[in-house]
């Protein structure tokens, strides 16, 4: 055990309340009475200088432990992850809101509500969120004894939006279908003139439910679901998954499968990055940048292909390992794209850099604060772009990163331009570990047996995606089935800042700055 | 309108070929006066569909060069391309979005999910499928189809239009 986890227990050990804190490699629980859960939790983020990496609400009646709240901190300097956890009453599933002391809480707190039925008591927002209005009453899709209605039914859908009122202020709604070909999404501006004064957000249209679908199937059939909750990071979630079932099971995977998988995240942040440095030339109408990303992006999603049998690396993944092993001239084939996709990148670079309209449209632009990152929790590009020095890779290394020399770019100003350009240099460290990766890709197998899960425990591992961040919570059941499984993604994390970045923004620059985050709207909604 | 004849499920191909491109010109060129409208719905994808829709659309595919362009507005298009199982949150936007595209009008269910509901068949959230909304035309299986697939479904989808007489398929 490290001298800093132990630090970190021993702060734990110092806080006051009714507390038992118990520690397992790199994890502590700390277990806690609902009605104290809100001051312990915010004392352990003060006391740790953690920050709220997840939360599992979770109907524990069927391994007879009654509803459960789980809240997971990241201590990100003593490379720890610390879990919150607190049992509320059957009949009255109620604890006290985190919100008003930790803003990330949130939409935790109002999912719990939605979808489980617990009360986060105190919260200052409770409107839907993940089930729009129109959902029938009572029916709490996550409680093991749900049921919905014989009757069918519509969602009408109208989420009630108070915003600001005012002599001149009116509002504009956009979506939940959009002109371009992207995601579901509902915005209504409240503007003064061309300014934005306020924005509310209504999403998760692409709600599936496939956290209730996973429940009560072996990982083997969810995996499949996993890495189908967002096409452009399927490998991060398949992967996430896959840790945190074999962490659950105690299983080490092979040396070589462990450099492949590495090289697959690091190969869908690429194809991410140039696509999105794309993208963001697209929201500028800089359409020279535009193909030039959207070309590149091509590029590598067909080296996947070549690579892999699929543009998006979807299947790559195996419990145990990887899937198969790469064709024999893979190594070649890697370097001569991305060694054309280096030179792409300098061209998109030169294109943007020297072009006074372009840098106008990008420059203090959807400006987000280091202080609002800090209480928003934010993770990834992001975060990085405001001066949050944080990357999951580096604070709390997983598969090869151990072993690779990492750099984490970082930029302060926090406007489109910063996330952008922090997106620039990552794309090149990644070029550079997937270097690295080639040279030291050890031999072996890539796949090795895992066994059932061992029931009644839970387990949580971590991705740092392309956006950011995910953390993946997987519990078992009686039967060696998921019980249940929750991924946070990177995007979900990071949607409420976006409401934040475009205050004072003018309204023709809201596709700049929603790109510039470029947050999926079908892993945040899961 | 006339009732609506069964939906075709395309068979698709991973790249297209000069001789499918040309196809596709000449379809858009001949029943569509040079310029199809297509309006794209996401109604529950992973977002892979629309990547590679967009795909579709770049230099090294550029699909506007055969004539095919992406609307932003129903009221523009002539063919509907939805992706997704079709979510419950979504379903009655996906109903006005039909309702506001003109007749006579395609509905093009583009991937697995928008086929079957694919791995999310089954779940409290979603439809098992565009056909369960709305009527289908043609069906373009994959997970998700490549561009090569998009354009093949887009020439079938296409034929539906024809007068059966004068109905003549796409030989390689």
């Amino acid at each position: 055990m490290s001298n800093k986890l132990s630090e970190v227990i021993n702060t734990l050990r110092r806080l006051e309340g009714p507390l038992q804190v118990s520690a397992g490699p790199e994890q502590v629980t700390v277990v806690t009475a609902a009605p104290a859960l809100a001051q312990v939790c915010a004392q352990v983020a003060q006391a740790c200088d953690a920050r709220l990496a997840t939360s599992v609400g979770c109907d524990e009646r069927l391994l007879g432990r009654g509803f459960q709240v789980y809240f997971v901190f990241a201590a990100d300097r003593a490379g720890a992850f610390i879990t919150v956890q607190a049992e509320l009453d059957e009949n009255a599933p109620v604890f006290p809101s985190l919100t008003a002391r930790l803003p990330a809480a949130n939409w935790h707190e109002r999912e719990m509500h939605d979808l489980l039925g617990f009360l986060p008591q105190g919260h200052p927002d409770l409107r839907p969120l993940v089930l729009h209005p129109g959902w029938p009453k009572g029916f709490f899709p996550l409680r093991k004894d749900a049921q919905l209605p014989p009757s069918p039914f519509q969602v009408a859908g109208d989420l009630d939006m108070p915003g600001v009122t005012g002599q001149g202020v009116y509002q504009l709604p956009v979506g939940p279908i959009h002109a371009g070909v992207i995601e579901p999404g509902h915005f209504r501006f409240f503007l003064d003139g061309e300014q934005i004064l306020s924005l509310e957000a209504q999403l998760f249209y692409v709600h599936r439910g496939a956290e209730k679908l996973i429940e009560g199937r072996t990982p083997a059939l969810a995996l499949p679901v996993v890495e189908r909750l967002c096409a452009t990071c399927s490998a991060s979630h398949a992967i996430g998954f896959c840790q945190a079932v074999e962490a659950l099971s105690g299983v080490e995977i092979p040396p070589r499968a462990r450099h492949l998988r590495t090289l697959y995240l690091e190969l869908e942040r690429l194809y991410n990055h140039l696509g999105d440095m794309g993208n963001i030339c697209a929201g500028l109408s800089y359409h020279l940048g535009n193909y030039l990303g959207a070309s590149s992006k091509e590029a590598l999603v067909s080296l996947n292909a070549e690579l892999t049998g699929h543009r998006y690396l979807m299947g790559v993944a195996a419990l145990g390992g990887v899937r198969a092993d790469l064709p024999g001239h893979a190594p070649e084939r890697i370097r001569t794209v991305l060694a054309q996709a280096y030179r792409d990148l300098q061209e998109l670079l030169s294109g943007i850099t020297t072009s006074p309209s372009v840098l106008d449209r990008l420059e203090n632009t959807g400006r987000l604060s280091r202080e609002v990152a800090l209480e928003l929790a934010l993770v990834g590009p992001a975060a990085r772009a405001s001066g949050v020095d944080r990357d999951a890779r580096r604070d709390h290394p997983y598969l090869a990163y151990s072993d690779l020399k990492l750099l984490v770019p970082l930029r302060s100003a926090g406007d489109v331009y910063s996330r952008l350009m922090v997106r620039a240099d990552e794309a090149q460290v990644s070029m550079d570990l997937v270097n690295q990766l080639l040279r030291t890709l050890p031999a072996g197998p890539v796949r090795t047996d895992v066994p059932p899960l061992p029931p009644r425990r839970q387990a949580l591992s971590w991705i740092e995606s392309p956006r950011g961040e995910s953390v993946h919570w997987v519990q078992g059941g009686n039967d060696g089935t998921i019980y249940r499984y929750r991924l946070r993604s990177a995007s979900y994390q990071n949607w409420p800042a976006v409401p934040q970045a475009v205050l004072g923004n003018i309204v023709p620059d809201f596709p700049l700055v929603n790109k510039s985050f470029e947050l999926c709207y079908s892993c945040t909604d899961r | 309108m006339a009732e609506h004849s069964p939906a075709v499920v395309v068979t698709a191909r991973s790249q297209p070929t000069q001789e499918l491109a040309q196809a596709v010109n000449w379809k858009v060129q001949r029943l569509f006066r040079r310029s199809l409208q297509v309006r794209a719905v996401d109604a529950g994808s992973c977002n892979g569909c629309e990547w590679e829709l967009v795909a579709a659309l770049n230099a090294i595919y550029d699909l506007q060069r055969l004539g095919v362009d992406i609307v932003a507005s129903p009221r523009h298009a002539d063919a509907l391309l939805v992706t997704g199982m079709v979510t419950r949150n979504l379903e009655l936007a996906l109903l006005r979005t039909f309702e506001a595209t003109p007749h006579p009008k395609l509905v093009i269910a583009v991937g697995a999910c928008a086929g079957t509901g694919c791995v999310f068949r089954g779940s409290y959230a979603v439809h098992p499928g565009v056909g369960e909304v709305l009527p289908v035309d043609v069906y373009i299986p994959g997970c998700p189809p490549t561009p090569g697939a998009i354009l093949q479904g887009l020439l079938v989808a296409m034929g539906r239009l024809e007068p059966p007489a004068r109905r003549q398929e796409f030989v390689e």
